[in-house]
This record gives C-alpha cells, structure tokens and sequence, in this order.
C-alpha cells in the first residue's frame, strides 16, 4: 500500500519501476548526446539505445533487433503500422479491424473510411467479447490490406487469437498487425515464429515512462514511414531518438520478461480472490469479458443500476484507484464501446468498473479493496431510482431524453 | 479527474434528501439510460398552501447528477409550486459553485425532474422538448444538438456562420472539425451537400459545404475551336513551357498533330535524358489544361512513317 493508497489501474498507466528510473538518469545530465552525432558524446547513447532495442527484442523473441522501431507510444505505433500498410499496397481499399478496438485504431480507421474512402470491416464480438471468426474470415480478401486486432482488450482483459488470426490475414494476402499495447509483459511472445507483420507496444504499460512505445516490423515486410526527416530507427521513424525514454523501455523490458512468471501466478491469484471475493459479497453483478481467456491482472465487474464513476469517486474516497467505462467518467455520452459491443444492458454498462493489477500489488491491498466495495455498492444503490429495499425494481420508468 | 467544486463534492459525498418518500404528491421520473442518468424526484406539496413541504431524490448516475439532485431538494423546500417553477438549471449549477461544461446536461436533468413532478402534481401531461447530443465546444458548453438546430433552422453552411450562431467554436478553437463533421451530417441529410462521394478524397471540408459558386460559365459548352485556333493554342502553350525546360539544358519543339495525337520533339539535354518521359508527361498536362480537352502528347520518333 504505497502513501497515495492502492493502485488498481495498471491498464491505464503504470508507476515507473525505481530501476527504470536509474537506468534513465544519467541520460539527462551525463549521457546527454546525440546518438547521430560522430563525437564522444553520442557514442555512449548509441550503445545505450542498441543495448535496449535488445531487451524489447528479448521480450517479443523477436528475430532480429532491428524489427524494433521506437516511437512516441501505442498510439504512434498503431497509426504508423496502419498508415505504413496502406501506403505500401495503395491498390488495396479495405482495412479489417473489430468493434472493441482501442481509439488509436477505430478513430483512425473511422477518419479512413469518412474522408479517404477506405473500407473498414468492424469484426464483431459475442456476449464475452470473443471474435466473431467466421465474420473475420469472411471480411478477408484481396482487397484487404491490413488487418488490425488487438492481442488483449483493454477494458476486459479478453485475449484474442492471435496466431489464428494472423495465419488467416496471411493466407489472404494482407499485413498483419496486432494493438499488444496491453499483452506485451503479461503474455509470452515467440515472433519470430509468429505470423504477425507488425505489433505497438506501449512503454507506459509496463513500468516504463509514458511517450515511448515501439513498433515491431518483421523483417522483409513492406513499410513507409510516417514521420519522415533524418535517418533515426533505420528511417523508419524520424526524428532525434528519445534516449531517456528508449533505456526505460529496455530496461522495463528486462524486468518485464523477469516477472512474467509474477503476473501469471500471484498477481492473477490475487486477481482472482478479489473477483471471487466481490462478486460473494455484492448482489446484481457480473464479471464482463471471458473469465477464462483473459489478462491475468485485469478483472471487469458491472455494477448494475448505479454509475461508474459514482462508484471510482467513492472508492477514491478510500484511497483506492480503479476506472470505469461509463459515459460520465469519459465526459461522452455513451457508455464504452466494448461493453456495448458485448451487448451488456446500458443499466449495467454504467456500472462496469475494471480493476487492473500490476506486480506491484499486495495482498494486503487486495483485502483492504474487498473489505470496502460492498459498502460503496450498498451506498449508491440507496440513492438509485432502479434499485429498492435490496433488489431491482421494476417501477421506475422515467421519462427518456 | 473531474474539477468538482467543494459544495459539488458536500452534495454528492453527504446527499441532502436522498431515498423515497411515501407520502409524495408530486413526481417527477426523468432520465436518459445511455448517458447513464436517471432521476425520480418526489415532493410533497401542501394542497393549500401550495408550498412544497418536503422533497426528496432517487439518482442514478454520476457524482454531478447525484450533487444536482441533493442541491435541487434544497432549493425548493419551502417554496411554493409557483417560485419553484422559476428555477433553472443554470440556478441549479450556480448553488452547487459551477459545474464542468461536460456536466452541465446533469443540472438540467434536475430543472427537468422538477417541471415534471410539477406537472404530476396539477394533473398535467409532462412532454420532455428537450434533446442532447455530445459536448462539442467546451468552452461554450454547446452541444451537437444544438449546433444541428441552429445550422437546420437558420439554413447554416459554414463554420462561421455556426460560430456566429451559436458561439461553438469561438473561443479556443480546437472543436472545429468537430463543428465540421456536424454541419456536413446536417447538409448531407438536408441535401445541401451535393453527393459528398463526388469530392475528390481528402478535400471534404468547409470548402464542399459552401454552395457551390458559379463556374465561370467555362463549361457552358466551349465553342468548339476551328483547326487554326487549336493549333495557335497548342503553339503558345509550348511557348510558354520552353522556358522552364531550356533552364535544365533542353528544348522542345512542335513538329506534327494529329487529331488527339501531338508529336513533340525533346532535344538538347533532354534527348536521352531519364527523365524526359516526365517531360513528356508535363507537356501533356500543359495542352490538356489549354485545350480543356483530353490529348496525347507523344515522341516525334514516333510519327507514322509517311505522314
């Protein structure tokens, strides 16, 4: 339990590893070069960067290193890959992604279709958010040329089929490329056995600092640069390298792939005795996603007929941090996407609150969560409209705007 | 993080007046279950005095919606039907010290569950005239509705004239495709918009929205030219290139036409030049624009032999 209270929003962001940091420090004030420059100077920031683009190669077992490009974050990343394929096979108008995407592919692939005139096959999910496959497998064609799904959704922690996927797209002839932003440091990576063309990941996910990301681009596959300028990254992505932030990566990259083990075993234990504790102890709800396909530190439950952000406010209260996909934590008026891809009711899409752990977290943590929530829940159903003497009700019937 | 307001964060985290009350005479149910809120405000109002003796609220939604409530309760205790008809959401906001723009639709839920209840309490059939849509300008608290409305009633077709209207977009300025995207939903569905696929990708915008101005009756049937005329065109087209391509160390020169067929000769650094296929090209492009018909411009080499 750190002093700021207990951090149950790792899908969000991470709390930057004390080691990451020290690895990065004299990259601001000693290291300080430009690893283009022929001096001294930038020589020891070359290595530094080299040394990194190992580590990330590492944790996707990569072939070769550089496969690896830096860049901003995952959303760079996406862009990038997206736009890159479009690029390198402009006779090919269509683009294959699903519903519960990330806004980094579906409002670029909406921006596409609107003013560029692509086609866009949104690839939709069953009540537990697994891919529709035979949708998939019907949207693929000649005329794809690229494909986009995430490997682990964000809000549920549902994986995707990912291997699966990418045979298909190849035997129809389009690229690749998967949103890992959330798998990368949860799942074990094999690329270089894998057909996956290209994948972002995120720094910020995985204890490292926000705004540096990587994308991996397999070796041989046609690519096109989006920022273009100097000679960085093999000028697949212009620009003076972000040092401080590329050793951070590397370095979170190596722990990442040293806690693998962590997060796979005690993290989604204790996962799982929060999800098992919560859903004993409060009446009307429901775990969202596929329970048995799934990030082993994100669990999603929907509180029916009270409102999510309702619910982070009072748990803040509390010290403790989680996120919500109702229309008022994200000032829209629509309740996420996913949950609404999913076809959970608008009454307890409101209500869906995810809780993302890292390695970072306790037990003591975790017990101190299930010791509170129930009464929050209890609380806010006392307020709700929908909800009287311990159970729904069925009379309130407002008027809709 | 929302920037609530203490006496936003007093209401929501110690509502006044929360739960159901039995004895109500006066409901008011309103809400709307996508953007997650829902109000059951109940109000108990003496028949003879008509002040409203107690009231208390169900709310289902977020930390402003559930502070709206609790707030809207305490301002109408002890006022008559008639004085709590006048309150507004914007009363209703101002009590709880301002709320978020994106939060605004939370106080205006109140006003409404109030002109309901009201309404229950007279015998009165309530109709909600109010819709919402997404926040566009957050500076000005305005929505797309809105902005739909005003670009539908006063025949809108550019973001000016939106911002003049309506205010959205004229602060800091970062809504505008946003402001954009509407007012073309709004003319495609009207029609003002002539066939939005027709536009070349890309140049979709302000420009296609305006009513289209009269083409410089070009197109109005070019007189067709004589032989003569044509070929004096063709001439002083090439004329005007051979500057530009002199520069480089080369020249071109008319030698024959034929129909669509015009054979030009490149010569000096051009002849043998790599890229003398994109002189080619410019010189095509050059005689399609003057002609405003289509040609090919092709290699002197090329000529039919005889002709």
């Amino acid at each position: 339990m750190t002093e700021q209270g207990i951090y149950l929003d790792n899908n969000a962001t991470t709390r930057v590893d004390p080691e990451v940091l020290a690895e990065m420090l004299p990259l601001f004030t000693e290291h300080f070069g430009n690893p283009s420059s022929m001096h001294g100077f930038g020589a020891a920031v070359g290595g530094k960067i080299e040394w990194a683009r190992k580590q990330v190669q590492a944790l996707l077992g990569a072939a070769h290193d550089s496969e690896i490009v830096f860049t901003s974050g995952g959303t760079e990343s996406d862009n990038t890959a997206i736009l890159s394929a479009l690029e390198a096979y402009p006779k090919k108008r269509s683009i294959v992604t699903s519903v519960v995407e990330h806004p980094a592919v579906l409002s670029l692939c909406e921006y596409l279709e609107k003013k560029r005139g692509y086609t866009v096959h949104r690839i939709g999910v069953d009540g537990q958010g697994n891919l529709d496959m035979d949708a998939y497998k019907a949207a693929l064609g000649p005329d794809v040329a690229i494909v986009s799904i995430m490997w682990a959704n964000n809000e549920t922690g549902t994986i995707f089929p990912i291997e699966e996927l990418a045979t298909l797209a190849k035997a129809a002839g389009a690229v690749f490329h998967t949103d890992a932003v959330q798998a990368v440091g949860k799942i074990p990576m094999k690329l270089a056995d894998s057909a996956v063309d290209m994948l972002s990941l995120s720094g910020h996910k995985l204890h490292a600092p926000k705004g540096i990301g990587a994308l991996y681009v397999k070796r041989g596959l046609r690519f096109r640069p989006m920022l273009r300028g100097g000679h960085q990254e093999r000028s697949r992505r212009a620009g003076t390298e972000n040092a401080p932030g590329i050793v951070g990566l590397g370095a979170a990259a190596q722990l990442a792939l040293l806690h693998m083990t962590d997060e796979n075993t005690r993290v989604k234990a204790l996962r799982d005795k929060l999800e098992k504790a919560i859903l004993a102890a409060v009446p009307a709800c429901f775990v969202t996603g596929n329970p048995a396909n799934r990030l082993p530190n994100t669990c999603n439950i929907a509180f029916e007929y009270i409102e999510g952000e309702a619910i982070l406010l009072l748990l803040n209260e509390h010290g403790i941090a989680a996120s919500s996909g109702s229309a008022c934590t994200s000032g829209s008026l629509e309740p996420s996407h996913v949950m609404r891809a999913m076809g959970v009711p608008y009454t307890a899409a409101h209500g869906a609150t995810r809780f993302s752990l890292s390695r970072e977290t306790t037990e003591a943590e975790i017990d101190r969560v299930i010791e509170v929530v129930p009464g929050i829940i209890a609380k806010l159903r006392s307020l709700s409209p929908y909800w009287s003497q311990g159970g729904a009700t069925k009379e309130f019937a407002p008027v809709y705007s | 993080m929302w920037n609530y307001t203490d006496k936003v964060k007093e209401h929501f985290f110690n509502p006044k007046n929360a739960g159901a009350l039995d004895e109500a005479n006066a409901v008011g149910e309103v809400g709307s279950i996508t953007c997650g809120d829902a109000l059951k405000l109940m109000m108990k109002v003496n028949p003879d005095t008509q002040v409203i003796e107690e009231a208390k609220f169900q709310t289902f939604g977020c930390g402003s919606a559930i502070a709206s409530s609790s707030a809207l309760t305490e301002m109408i205790i002890g006022k008559t039907v008639d004085e709590a008809l006048v309150v507004t959401n914007r009363d209703i906001a101002e009590y709880l010290g301002g709320l978020p723009p994106e939060k605004m639709h939370c106080s205006v839920m109140g006003a409404e569950a109030l002109r309901a209840a009201i309404a229950n309490y007279k015998g009165e059939e309530w109709v909600d005239d109010h819709e919402e849509g997404e926040l566009v300008c957050k500076c000005f608290g305005i929505d797309a509705a809105m902005i739909e409305r005003a670009v539908t009633v006063n025949n809108l077709t550019t973001l000016e004239e939106v911002t003049h209207y309506t205010k959205a977009g004229g602060s800091c300025q970062t809504c505008h495709e946003k402001i954009e995207e509407v007012l073309e939903a709004v003319l495609a569905k009207t029609g003002a918009l002539d066939k939005p696929k027709a536009h070349p990708p890309g140049t979709v915008g302000l420009d296609a929205i305006k009513p289209l101005a009269p083409k410089a009756e070009a197109p109005a049937a070019p007189a067709k030219l004589t032989n003569v005329q044509r070929m004096q065109k063709i001439m002083v087209a090439i004329e005007e290139l051979r500057p530009q391509i002199q520069r480089d160390g080369g020249d071109v020169e008319l030698v024959d036409i034929d129909g669509k067929d015009i054979y030009v000769r490149l010569t000096g650094a051009c002849s043998g030049c790599s890229q003398s296929a994109g002189t080619m090209m410019g010189v095509q492009a050059k005689l399609v624009e003057a002609l405003g018909e289509f040609v090919r411009v092709k290699p002197a080499s090329l000529l039919p032999a005889g002709a």
